[in-house]
């Protein structure tokens, strides 16, 4: 849910990527934060555990430039891959603008992203939104590990609706950006049209 | 989808006016409104020194894992925290349902006091919040992004 501010002249939305645990997330978040200009980013928030695994919530805010004279701000949200912190990754989609779905390219986690993928669906459905109407994008990550599924696999299995889809290495950054901005581009459309 | 949160500048105006009076009143170091989605609303008193985007991000995440717990045992949210640290304390109150009045205080300042101002606070902010929403809901009212083109969409993006 996008807050417009016409007394500062921000407008203000929230990006959240979802998926199963160690596809990623807060690796792209992380290459991000560490690629961003110190003017067009915050503080970086990780509420992990000790061994560094998700506990709550990542949080990352970015300034993309102005569009008629209002700043644009991104708030990057992570949810906790883990099954059992679903009471969690539902709290941190409330108020969602749109979202990136982190696969897992391995083949032995093919299972671990389609039970996320219909997670994201059941969470979204209980704030009344729905996958299918929300701006969305799929990143195939992991690209450079041996024992990967095919991106024709991905696609069938993970993303038949074909929303824009990026293969991506997060730790080098590849297809990093791309996905960033794709889902960004898709939100800045959807209030366009007034749905924000 | 559910629409967004719009301040306007008469509002925000007003907001800001009741945010300084409580601190004044309330004898405390910041006050802020946050969204209970994460936004910043407004900031008032020493607030220069703090990453208020942080912190309006983590209140929400508090308030949204707390009304969790409430949901658990059988209540509808909590509207008011308090915690209490070494020399400085953070007091949350829910207003209108919609946004989350923080005040951080210390020892010039104290829990009775400021409980007792930000319920004032609230009821006033409460009312401007309703004027917002039915603002926001009257036909007409526009996103200033429906003008925006896709070649401005895309400028952003290309550097």
């Amino acid at each position: 849910m996008s807050f417009i501010n016409y007394s500062s002249r921000e407008i203000n939305c929230k990006i959240v990527y979802y998926g199963p645990g160690l596809c990623g997330k807060t690796t792209n978040l992380q290459y991000v934060y560490a690629k961003t200009n110190p003017e067009a980013k915050g503080k970086m928030i990780s509420l992990a555990t000790e061994t560094e695994r998700t506990l709550f919530f990542d949080f990352l805010p970015l300034s993309l430039g102005e569009i008629r004279g209002f700043k644009t701000r991104f708030h990057l949200y992570t949810v906790p891959g883990q099954v059992f912190y679903d009471a969690s990754r539902k709290l941190i989609l409330k108020g969602v603008d749109g979202v990136v779905f982190v696969a897992d390219s391995q083949i032995e986690r093919m299972e671990a992203n389609l039970e996320s993928v219909e997670n994201l669906r059941t969470n979204l459905g209980e704030q009344g939104y729905s996958l299918e109407r929300v701006p969305y994008v799929v990143q195939y990550n992991k690209r450079d590990l041996p024992n990967i599924a095919t991106v024709d696999e991905l696609r069938r299995l993970i993303n038949p609706r074909n929303v824009p889809e990026f293969q991506a290495v997060a730790p080098t950054g590849v297809g990093v950006f791309d996905t960033l901005k794709s889902v960004a581009k898709l939100v800045l459309t959807e209030l366009k049209k007034g749905g924000g | 989808m559910n629409s967004g949160l719009v301040m306007y500048e008469e509002e925000y105006r007003i907001i800001s006016g009741i945010c300084d009076r409580l601190t004044r009143d309330a004898n405390a170091k910041v006050v802020f409104l946050v969204d209970k989605n994460g936004q910043l609303i407004a900031a008032s008193g020493q607030a220069q020194n703090l990453d208020t985007t942080s912190l309006a991000s983590l209140t929400a995440g508090n308030v949204a894992a707390m009304g969790g717990l409430a949901k658990l045992i059988g209540e509808k949210e909590f509207p008011n925290q308090f915690h209490e640290g070494e020399r400085e304390s953070l007091h949350m109150s829910i207003v209108g349902g919609r946004v989350v009045l923080v005040v951080i205080f210390d020892a010039k300042s104290s829990l009775g006091l400021v409980r007792l101002r930000v319920k004032k606070a609230g009821e006033e902010l409460a009312r401007v919040f309703d004027q917002l929403a039915k603002k926001q809901a009257t036909p007409g009212a526009q996103s200033p992004f429906a003008e925006i083109t896709d070649d401005d969409i895309d400028n952003l993006f290309s550097q």
